[in-house]
């Protein structure tokens, strides 16, 4: 057994437990954390796969953002998930039924594969041309064949961005902002008023 | 020239709704905001008109473009035409609204637009990635439109309702589409076309990727069975917005079906042609027979809806040049019926201010509107498809185009789901015709939605026979543009 072999195995078996217990642990905090071991375990996966730089994307943007923004949202939010809980065994018998007919259409599908022209296995894999990294590689498609799709995942940030304004932003009344422009503006021609006030006098302001 | 520029001269209107639409945000953000919203609007009607003048010089050949991500051809062409126009009308009818209810926010008329850019690259995909770029900046879009009227718990329901389900339908179709591009090694729909044909016995795997990508489309289509969000999300989202989701999504989703199931599958048309067959009996069916109970008007527009998706479908089931001419040429009917239903109905304001939705609001409208009560007629007549009106024609279209293709059982049930729903369209007519006036109506509509909802009635009414000339001769033009490569 190969080292490649032994860790492939490792993180599969790593990455099915650890999502099992995502939705299986009481505690959310926890599901958010076993999350995070998900994702440790599909970049080691990734660069099994010799691609280093999705592996690291992966690292990067979903353990360092995305699921410390998760981590927030779960603890801020006061959810009582006790309760959401709560139909969760009588729906069960449901769920099991639309899980098992999915997971028979897998099967049947897997079952009956034989590659489509064009689908790559793993020997035959392509490595990058010579002298080009795996980011390289990655960006000279990215920014050429696919701009189109690119640009337009690019507008659907944007969509989804304008809607969480729409959706939230509230201009309440009386908040005291903090206009830089009137801070820099100040001179202590406005700001100090010099008194000398008689003994026993108070000042007038 | 640079296979780029190249690339975005193809794709005119999407640039120039890109260009807009940020264009457009930036007025609103800088150009007095909310205040700013009717001026804005106009301007995003303009842009929208600048986007269908670039599809004028459109050669008559099919383009590809973005290394065959993208497709402009005259299928995609007469598509955006309808795609454009019914968005812009679906803008402007809803400044009353707004302004009435107070959440005239600059951004409705953008949102509108991305949500139109979106619906040109829906019937513009060429290629799986495309598609699901363009579905997904439509629906985004379009969750939060649901959600437009915030203050309001019903209009919050409708996006949530819209949101959920619109997510689990696109899981859905992403899972179809992994599932056949293993089998065809692509996800480019002239690739799949030619390697589907190529293979002599396909296995069951590309059948249940077809069922699944046909079932996340059908969603967004809201063909029974998977229309449940539909009357929901009508009655909570804000009307304009409602009038929205009955028209343009409607006819870029159509197309976008039509597109992947002709385009990709076409080799497997016999498989395909079951699922629509049985998607379009039962949204007619369940259009017919769900609306008889309904008491509030835009429910009743969901449920027309449902049933009106259902008879378009009989034109893709019958899987002939002939059948889909006769979808486009429904579409672009139903778009002009559905689209003035929903602005009569906005035309309403109880007496209290409050917006008409119950049937019995309608009560007497005769006496009290008698030009609105009229042209209401003129749609309900037209969407029931009595013969001189225009929405006889196209309903007369898709069952001949189903006869001619060997599918008379499927004429038969067309024929009598729609003789059930006359029932509801004639009862809305003798409800404002001989009921007795029950709440008093006022009308505050703009002179603008006035306009239009005389525009529509005209076209609905015999004259707009006039139009079919020369509308089936482009419908058909546009199947015939879809069958180049394919046929």
């Amino acid at each position: 057994m190969t080292v490649a072999v032994f860790s492939f195995y490792l993180f599969a078996v790593v990455l099915i437990t650890a999502a099992v217990l995502v939705i299986t642990s009481k505690n959310p905090v926890h599901s958010v954390l076993w999350l995070i071991v998900c994702f440790f375990n599909a970049g080691g996966l990734f660069i099994l796969l010799g691609a280093e730089f999705l592996a690291m994307l992966l690292v990067i943007v979903y353990v360092g953002a995305v699921a410390v923004l998760f981590l927030f949202v779960v603890m801020m939010l006061d959810i009582d998930f006790a309760t959401l809980r709560r139909g969760f065994l009588s729906y069960l018998p449901l769920g099991l039924v639309v899980a098992g007919v999915i997971l028979g259409e897998v099967l049947f599908a897997v079952g009956s594969w034989v590659p489509g022209r064009g689908v790559m296995m793993f020997d035959e894999l392509v490595s990058a041309p010579d002298g080009m990294t795996n980011t390289q590689w990655i960006g000279s498609v990215l920014y050429t064949r696919y701009l189109f799709v690119f640009q337009a995942a690019g507008l659907v940030l944007l969509v989804s961005m304008i809607g969480a304004i729409v959706l939230t932003h509230r201009q309440r009344v009386g908040t005291k902002r903090q206009n830089i422009g009137q801070q820099v503006a100040r001179t202590p021609a406005n700001a100090v008023h010099p008194a000398q006030p008689g003994i026993g006098q108070g000042i007038d302001l | 020239m640079n296979p780029t520029f190249a690339s975005i001269a193809i794709a005119g209107p999407e640039a120039v709704l890109t260009a807009g639409s940020l264009l457009a945000l930036m007025l609103g953000t800088y150009g007095g905001g909310d205040r700013a919203l009717k001026g804005l609007t106009w301007v995003c009607v303009l842009i929208l008109g600048i986007a269908g003048l670039t599809l004028l010089d459109d050669p008559a050949t099919r383009q590809y473009a973005f290394d065959g991500l993208y497709v402009a051809d005259g299928f995609s062409a007469f598509l955006k035409v309808l795609i454009l126009g019914s968005a812009a009308a679906s803008m402007l009818l809803a400044l009353p609204y707004l302004a009435d209810v107070k959440t005239g926010r600059f951004e409705y008329p953008v949102l509108l637009m991305l949500a139109t850019l979106g619906m040109c690259m829906m019937v513009s995909a060429n290629d799986m990635l495309s598609l699901y770029i363009g579905l997904e900046l439509t629906s985004l879009a379009s969750y939060v439109l649901a959600a437009f009227h915030r203050g309001e718990a019903r209009s919050s329901e409708a996006g949530l309702k819209y949101f959920v389900l619109g997510a689990l339908a696109s899981g859905i179709l992403l899972y179809g589409i992994t599932l056949v591009y293993g089998f065809a090694g692509s996800t480019g729909f002239p690739v799949m076309h030619a390697v589907l044909g190529a293979q002599a016995e396909r296995s069951l795997g590309v059948l249940v990727g077809l069922v699944f990508i046909v079932a996340g489309l059908a969603f967004k289509i809201s063909a029974v069975p998977f229309h449940m969000w539909t009357p929901d999300v009508y009655e909570g989202a804000p009307t304009p917005v409602a009038a929205f989701f009955s028209a343009a999504p409607k006819a870029a989703a159509l197309g976008l079906l039509v597109r992947v199931l002709v385009g990709a599958f076409g080799p497997m048309q016999v498989d395909w042609q079951q699922i629509v067959i049985f998607l379009s009996v039962a949204s007619m069916g369940l259009g017919a027979v769900g609306a008889i109970g309904q008491t509030n008007v835009k429910r009743l527009l969901a449920y027309s809806s449902i049933a009106n998706i259902g008879f378009a479908l009989v034109g893709l089931a019958a899987a002939t040049p002939q059948g889909i001419e006769a979808l486009l040429f429904y579409t672009a009917v139903y778009l002009a019926m559905t689209l003035g239903s929903f602005l009569v109905v906005l035309q309403l304001r109880r007496a209290d201010g409050a917006p008409v939705e119950l049937l019995s609001d309608l009560s007497g409208l005769s006496k009290v509107r008698p030009g609105l009560a009229a042209a209401l007629a003129i749609f309900m007549f037209s969407l029931a498809g009595i013969p001189p009106l225009l929405g006889f024609w196209p309903k007369f279209a898709v069952f001949q185009a189903a006869v001619g293709a060997g599918l008379v059982p499927l004429a038969i049930i067309g024929f009598i789901t729609s003789v059930v729903a006359a029932y509801y369209y004639l009862r809305l007519v003798k409800v404002m015709y001989f009921d007795d006036a029950g709440v008093a109506v006022v009308s505050d509509g703009g002179r603008t939605n006035g306009a239009m909802i005389a525009a529509a009635a005209l076209f609905c009414s015999p004259i707009g026979m006039l139009a079919i000339t020369p509308l089936v001769a482009a419908a058909g033009r546009a199947a015939a543009a879809l069958y180049v490569i394919t046929g």
